[in-house]
């Protein structure tokens, strides 16, 4: 517990609202699946910063969920969902 | 001197965080942009998990948090291929530089 790990979790939790931007952008749905992406990995650090910082340690279970979690959204929307031509 | 290391490593994944950010807002195609968020991001998800395993109670909760690191580059890796390999094959060209 060096205290920084509560700061660091709501900078990360920045970072990810300034990407949520960027995605809702576009232009293409490639971009928007983008955010699966980035919740995969900023959404797992999140969590595994505030399983140390709260002590609560099913966060991090959480954490592994999530990240199995967006890589089956993903391959889910390449392979199926995505269907229209590139630029919608 | 492990809370050093930790926050240090803390830190250090923080930043990289921030470069896939910019990357993100930054690069100008899909292509570029997997590459900043699943490089950049994926090195700072290992840096916090490395710095939070230094200050784990027991080894098997350490060890925990860094088998984190290695799903997480699997899933990226597969899904940046297919996201990368769907958008070439919808035809969204890569950008070159004379497009600037």
């Amino acid at each position: 517990m060096t205290g920084l790990e509560f700061p660091l979790a709501l900078f990360l939790l920045a970072n990810l609202v300034v990407t949520l931007l960027a995605a809702a952008r576009g232009p293409t749905p490639a971009d928007r699946m983008l955010m699966a992406l980035i919740l995969g990995t900023t959404g797992t650090g999140i969590l595994v910063l505030l399983a140390t910082s709260l002590r609560v340690g099913p966060l991090v279970d959480v954490a592994l969920v999530l990240a199995l979690l967006a890589a089956i959204g993903g391959l889910a929307f390449a392979k199926r969902a995505w269907q229209g031509e590139g630029d919608d | 001197m492990i809370e050093w290391a930790s926050g240090i490593l803390l830190v250090f994944g923080a930043v990289f965080y921030t470069a896939g950010t910019a990357g993100l807002l930054r690069f100008p195609d899909v292509y570029s942009r997997l590459h900043a968020l699943t490089k950049a991001d994926n090195l700072g998800l290992g840096c916090v998990l490395l710095g939070l395993a230094l200050q784990a109670e027991s080894l098997a909760a350490g060890l925990k948090l860094i088998l984190i690191w290695p799903l997480a580059m699997i899933a990226s890796a597969g899904v940046s291929y297919a996201i990368a390999r769907h958008a070439d094959r919808f035809g969204i060209k890569p950008w070159r530089s004379e497009d600037a």
